[in-house]
């Protein structure tokens, strides 16, 4: 593994009393896409403007390539940032807006020239330099505000929700341009995003977060497949969680049925959060499956079904490529490795999981 | 259809621009160029460089100009001071500087005359706490503070509502790629507020340079402006032919004081008008 490039130790930040992070510990390695996912006011906007130095936490170190950076201002780090609304300096053209870093540092005009003309293509807007900024669409804009970024060479670059804003088609075409860019620069991006899809689709490790938290680190394997508890289930696509008791092991007992699991070590007769996708569940002929229920709504999503059935007393989300129109009675079934069991929240630490769900 | 009634409820607009402005203009025009016994001559127009007049359209253009200086070295630190306050205390701030407008401006220079005069609250003041007093009242100075004072509002509201705009992370963006405060002010805040400045500029040069009430009331006869000839040609010596030919020369000027401005503003990025 490649070495550690940006540790946080022990961030703590608050706004009006109002604690954001709490004793926040993580560590970013080079060359890693790494993203903060979390909800809205989940503190992953205030940890990458931290790393940014756009704000100072109350506590805690960050540390850059070995060295402390925490009380160094903005202008003073080797990392560049690209912000949700683009940011673009209105009164420049968009060759004057890459510029502007370069001619900080006081570069030569023929190698700014070259830089232009080189983030331009990255960004695939050759030709663009004296374009207005007014000129540009959403997409283009945010593709200037990286060039403007990647220009200065940094060694993190920091990304703000910087999508957003932008449709759904465009969003994904600049989700694999983003991959693209971070392969041809090799650089660290720290990405903060809302949109699990997003995280998903581009993160060499995942943290998501909640209420200033981090509720788990991960591949985006590890974090759609293993989730550690319910909230990163459900934040994660969309999950069934089910309150349960852990029998013994590989046995547990939902809604009064038992079901064979795969997970060990949670002792007998222990309440536990048991979570199952909803493409996990196998919707098959009554008497077949474990249990059963009808059919009370059946939604066309396109690649499937997003079928809801009731049975003993919980409405199981269920996407099937198979139509089971409203009012069909069937059984469900669910293999015992597709079964997720997770440790109900204890701690005050973990109440977090419990809220926003 | 449709396009006729809506042509037909500029109507009532066309009507006042014709009779409150183009037909004053004209008239204007008609007693500038002719004599009192209506044949044409240009000497209303040359009586400009008479010196008397030369002298007082070069002191009004010296205390406007005195008078947007002042304003816009105030306004400018105050819109920024302003813009980094609270949101709510700005709006407070900015009602308290616009409370005075409420007021007759007749009343206000007469208020000044008062508090300036050497008997006046200011003298007053100075004299309890042992300073030497002032003896501004009928001299530019007076003209100059109360010009200052009256049209302030007029060049921090642009300047602030400029910076106002600027969005935060505009700033942020700048100091991200490497640039300090002094680039953030030269770079960023000053060419992104220059439209602001120059209708502030515009806003308070025009009418500092047209004014007559404030030197007619606080220079006490010995501070003539153009604007004060002009009135003089109209109201006491009745020769509307002088007074018309005058403010057609007073017109230009500030035509073309309006017409640089905005030159210069376009470079910024948006036209005053």
């Amino acid at each position: 593994m490649s070495k550690r490039l940006i540790d946080l130790q022990h961030i703590t930040k608050s706004f009006d009393k109002q604690t954001v992070l709490d004793d926040l510990n993580l560590y970013i390695r080079e060359n890693e896409f790494l993203t903060l996912l979390g909800p809205s006011g989940c503190g992953k906007t205030t940890t990458l403007r931290i790393i940014g130095g756009f704000e100072t936490p109350d506590s805690g170190n960050i540390i850059f390539d070995g060295k402390n950076i925490t009380s160094l201002a903005p202008n003073e780090r080797q990392l560049n940032t690209v912000f949700q609304k683009y940011a673009l300096f209105p009164h420049m053209s968009i060759a004057e807006n890459i510029a502007f870093g370069l001619k900080i540092k006081k570069k030569s005009k023929s190698y700014i020239d070259d830089k232009i003309k080189y983030a331009l293509k990255l960004v695939n807007l050759d030709g663009f330099e004296k374009r207005s900024v007014d000129s540009l669409s959403g997409g283009q804009q945010q593709r200037i505000a990286i060039a403007r970024a990647i220009v200065n060479e940094p060694k993190v670059l920091l990304l703000d929700e910087p999508l957003g804003a932008l449709d759904l088609k465009l969003r994904q075409d600049m989700q694999y341009e983003l991959i693209r860019l971070k392969n041809e620069l090799g650089i660290t991006f720290i990405y903060v995003t809302h949109d699990q899809e997003e995280a998903l689709t581009m993160s060499d490790t995942i943290v998501v977060m909640n209420q200033g938290y981090i509720q788990q680190i991960g591949t985006p394997e590890d974090i759609y497949n293993e989730p550690t508890n319910a909230f990163v289930a459900d934040f994660i696509g969309e999950s069934n969680i089910i309150h349960g008791i852990m029998l013994q092991d590989r046995l547990v007992k939902v809604l009064d049925v038992t079901f064979p699991c795969v997970d060990e070590g949670f002792g007998n007769n222990v309440p536990v959060d048991v979570v199952i996708r909803p493409e996990d569940v196998e919707l098959v002929e009554p008497g077949q499956g474990m249990l059963e229920g009808d059919v009370v709504s059946l939604i066309f999503k396109g690649v499937h079904w997003e079928t809801e059935v009731l049975a003993n007393g919980y409405e199981w989300l269920v996407q099937t490529t198979q139509m089971h129109p409203v009012g069909t009675h069937v059984g469900i079934r669910v293999d015992p490795f597709n079964i997720q069991i997770m440790n109900k929240p204890e701690s005050s630490d973990e109440k977090a999981v419990e809220s926003d769900v | 259809m449709f396009n006729l009634k809506r042509q037909l409820l500029s109507g009532p607009y066309l009507l006042w621009m014709v009779g409150f402005i183009l037909m004053p203009v004209v008239m204007i025009l008609y007693y500038a160029f002719t004599t009192t016994s209506g044949h044409f001559t240009l000497l209303n127009i040359t009586s400009i460089f008479a010196s008397i007049h030369m002298k007082s359209l070069f002191l009004s253009l010296k205390l406007a100009l005195a008078c947007t200086a002042i304003c816009l070295a105030l306004s400018y630190p105050l819109a920024m001071i302003l813009n980094n306050m609270k949101q709510r205390s700005q709006g407070f701030i900015v009602f308290i500087f616009i409370l005075p407008m409420w007021m007759n401006f007749m009343l206000r220079i007469l208020a000044w005359k008062l508090l300036l005069s050497n008997n006046g609250v200011i003298n007053m003041v100075l004299e309890a706490i042992g300073l030497p007093g002032l003896d501004v009242l009928n001299t530019p100075s007076a003209v100059v503070f109360c010009m200052v004072y009256d049209f302030l509002p007029f060049m921090i509201l642009p300047i602030y509502n400029a910076m106002s705009r600027i969005q935060q992370d505009i700033i942020e963006a700048a100091r991200d790629l490497g640039a300090g405060t002094a680039t953030i002010f030269f770079k960023i805040i000053v060419p992104l507020t220059t439209p602001g400045v120059i209708s502030g500029i515009i806003m308070v040069f025009v009418p500092a340079l047209t004014s007559f009430a404030i030197s007619d009331l606080l220079g006490g006869g010995k501070v003539l402006l153009i604007g004060n000839v002009i009135e003089q040609a109209f109201m006491q010596e009745y020769n509307w032919n002088l007074g018309s030919g005058l403010s057609l020369v007073l017109m230009v000027f500030v035509i073309a004081s309006m017409a640089l401005m905005s030159s210069k503003g376009e470079k910024g990025g948006a036209s005053v008008w």
